[in-house]
């Protein structure tokens, strides 16, 4: 019965983030056309509903009702299944994201998380990577040479910045002494784990905005070179499923960014889930600013920045944390 | 060292400057509610004018139509028992009209010429082809006095031979033999 019960409240749990983070998704393309458009002294879209709010509705409409086309030279199955590798592995992301503390509901206890995992840090680099093949398997799939290019370069890029990713957080897990993220979230009760890892925090928000292909990175879209990169030949809400993509992911680097290191979901006065929001919306609203104000990297300025500054800066930042715990211990 | 401090300067400098720019107001013109003032000689919508008699100004001499680059003005001539020539009928396919005013350079009577008015959108292309009775207004546009039957040589009920403005009484041939 205990088993019953707690299927269907993990059922609702899904129900709720999965809606939740596809309504975010649709309404932060609407935050991030405002707020660019602002930034370059525009309006941005004002005309769907008040303020444009219904901007998201007209466009998903749009995206849902205009033709699904497959190139002939396509590879037809791959080239179809590729969106929903890049949407499926954004929306995984999130399973490991605590939402809050345990809360108690007619006396059984749930965990404000989909799955605690004693790994989530890694099951969040797995998933991580495995958006990859989605962006490289379309590019592939598309045969046309833009998208390949795109492919390509996505591969590329995400895989060298999947490196200092990883590397960014490993004195995360030192402090915290736990895969979990829920354990890490309990780890900064005192304090969050920017004050004492800038540099990580550093890091680990170029290699995010590296691996969510946003602009100073966006050389696997690259539109000026490459048309739309891995995305060239998709239309319809097979390109939809690329842009929902990328906005989850958006949305799940601002989550673990807070997770691990603006103390995730603790604040004060306000319920847990909504400091949670804040500080995705505010993680997000840094990066359309940093999307506002820097130019595309060269191909060779992305590759020298990933392997010559941020993987060594990463390892010696894991030493000097290694060490310093060594000598309060 | 100084190269790293002259980076993290041009960055800053960056991000001051679009942080500045987000409490500019926009400079955006919204297009329907606000309509920019055109200049009087904004080349858009053509018309053809009339005289300060309020008569037809057109003689269908076809010069527009010959000068048009992408033949979208056609007519048919025909001529008053005052011996004034006219267009039977005149069309102008705006559908295929590019708005280069050469109709109204090329126009020896200031007939044809072209408004600032730009707002002909129609969904139904067939709608954008106008004849003459869309394109005649009552007014001169840009040339209120002029009329072409003052000034040209041409007998009509405007005057008979030598008596338009600046011109000569007719020389008798005869007379002017040497």
């Amino acid at each position: 019965m205990d088993w019953i019960i707690g299927f269907i409240f993990l059922l609702i749990k899904l129900l709720v983030i999965l809606v939740g983070l596809l309504l975010v998704a649709a309404y932060l393309v609407l935050v991030e056309r405002k707020f660019l458009a602002r930034l370059q002294i525009r309006y941005g879209p004002n005309r769907a509903g008040k303020f444009g709010l219904l901007q998201p509705i007209a466009d998903t409409v749009k995206m849902m009702v205009k033709e699904d086309t497959v190139p002939e030279a396509a590879e037809h199955t791959i080239f179809k299944l590729a969106p929903a590798v890049v949407a499926f592995t954004a929306l995984l992301m999130f399973a490991v994201v605590p939402l809050g503390s345990d809360i108690t509901i007619g006396g059984y206890k749930i965990p404000l998380v989909i799955t605690d995992l004693n790994v989530g840090l890694l099951f969040v680099f797995a998933m991580s990577a495995l958006g990859v093949y989605g962006v490289a398997l379309g590019g592939w799939a598309s045969n046309s040479k833009y998208s390949l290019l795109g492919g390509i370069r996505g591969a590329a890029q995400m895989i060298s910045y999947e490196l200092s990713l990883g590397l960014s957080l490993v004195p995360i897990v030192m402090l915290a002494r736990s895969f979990s993220l829920v354990d890490i979230v309990n780890a900064q009760v005192d304090y969050p784990f920017i004050l004492v890892q800038p540099v990580s925090f550093v890091i680990f928000i170029i290699s995010a905005m590296a691996e969510s292909k946003r602009i100073p990175f966006d050389l696997p879209e690259a539109e000026n070179e490459l048309g739309a990169g891995y995305h060239t030949e998709y239309s319809g809400m097979r390109f939809g499923l690329f842009f929902l993509g990328e906005y989850v992911h958006m949305q799940v680097l601002g989550a673990l960014t807070a997770v691990f290191f603006l103390g995730g979901w603790r604040g004060p006065l306000l319920p847990p889930v909504l400091w949670l929001f804040i500080k995705i919306i505010l993680i997000s609203l840094i990066m359309i600013w940093i999307r506002a104000t820097l130019p595309r990297l060269r191909y060779d300025q992305l590759m020298a920045l990933g392997w010559k500054v941020l993987v060594p800066a990463a390892l010696v930042n894991i030493v000097f944390t290694g060490a310093v715990l060594l000598i309060l211990n | 060292m100084s190269s790293a401090f002259e980076a993290v300067t041009a960055l800053a400098t960056g991000f001051a400057t679009t942080f500045k720019h987000l409490f500019r107001k926009p400079i955006t013109e919204e297009y329907p509610e606000y309509k920019r003032p055109l200049p009087a000689r904004t080349r858009a919508r053509i018309i053809l004018t009339r005289d300060p008699d309020g008569n037809e100004r057109c003689v269908a001499c076809y010069l527009c139509s010959a000068a048009c680059p992408v033949s979208c003005i056609s007519m048919q001539s025909a001529q008053k028992a005052n011996d004034r020539r006219y267009a039977a009928w005149f069309r102008i396919n705006f559908a295929r009209c590019i708005y280069c005013g050469l109709c109204e350079e090329a126009c020896p009577t200031s007939a044809i010429q072209l408004t600032p008015m730009f707002e002909t959108c129609e969904r139904d292309i067939l709608k954008l082809i106008y004849e003459k009775e869309d394109l005649l207004v009552d007014h001169g546009g840009k040339d209120t006095e002029y009329n072409f039957y003052r000034y040209a040589g041409i007998v009509t009920d405007l005057g008979g031979k030598g008596e338009h403005v600046k011109e000569d009484q007719p020389v008798n041939v005869k007379s002017n033999l040497p």
